[in-house]
């Protein structure tokens, strides 16, 4: 068994069942996810799409959903031809009540070998988990530029793997 | 944020992220291997940075392994250093959206 790639964790001041809303909800995944709605049903098997302006940067099939303690799913990036060609990487979230907190701890791994998705996604989640917590907490997500948001999908392209 | 500071705010503690930045997912033993410190030590400085949320863990198998969290990080830099870079990026994405129509 290999470890795991990435392991980010966010304590957020909220419930468990109000996490998981905003995790799963598009028009909410939208104002923290750089511009993303993941649209699913969110049942195992089911497809999940992360789509920005309409187009889908990522496919993904929901592996495991147990509300609102633990889901995962599979994660294909098909914006980059190379990346589309790569095996599908794994995301795990699991939310912990801790007192008036939750902690949400994310989980990505199982990455090809010499995986093109991977510095794009080191670049990615911090961003993504900031907001998460800025937005839940103070009803704001931090500001997100069309600049930041193109240099994610090109994080590979930098070599800035490390 | 304070608890962040005050364990950004040791040498020991920062190499222990520096090495966990080089690579993630380490065990205890991996992480006091090469370093002059003790076992103990690095332990006590660990829990400080777990506390933090700069050091996340994860049991894997029978080992528990660390990685380096970026996700406060990314917060302080959200909160002071953002603000400053958002109108430069503004003003260039203006700049070339006033450029590409009077080419067009």
């Amino acid at each position: 068994m290999r470890k795991p790639e990435f392991v980010y964790v966010t304590y957020i001041e909220t419930t468990p069942e109000a996490l998981w809303r905003a995790l799963t909800d598009p028009a909410f995944t939208k104002k923290y996810w750089m511009n993303c709605e993941l649209v699913s049903d969110w049942k195992v098997g089911s497809p999940m799409t992360m789509k920005r302006d309409g187009e889908v940067k990522n496919e993904c099939e929901i592996l495991e959903s147990d509300p609102p303690r633990r889901m995962a799913y599979s994660w294909r990036s098909i914006h980059d031809p190379d990346m589309k060609k790569e095996k599908p990487s794994r995301v795990t979230y699991l939310l912990e009540q801790q007192g008036n907190v939750v902690k949400l701890t994310v989980t990505h791994e199982n990455f090809a070998d010499d995986s093109k998705t991977l510095p794009s996604i080191a670049f990615g989640w911090p961003m993504v988990l900031s907001n998460l917590k800025s937005i839940i907490e103070t009803g704001r997500p931090m500001p997100v530029e069309a600049a930041v948001v193109v240099s994610t999908e090109t994080a590979h392209q930098r070599g800035s793997a490390a | 944020m304070d608890e962040v500071f005050k364990a950004l705010a040791d040498a020991s503690r920062r190499a222990l992220l520096d090495r966990l930045h080089a690579r993630s997912g380490q065990t205890l033993s991996e992480l006091c291997d090469g370093l002059d410190m003790s076992r103990q030590a690095v332990t006590k400085h660990l829990a400080i940075l777990e506390a933090a949320d700069l050091v996340a863990t994860i049991r894997h198998g029978r080992e528990k392994l660390h990685y380096l969290n970026p996700v406060p990080i990314h917060q302080i830099g959200e909160r002071w250093i953002r603000k400053f870079e958002r109108d430069r990026l503004v003003a260039l994405n203006d700049l070339k959206r006033r450029l590409e129509k009077r080419d067009a």
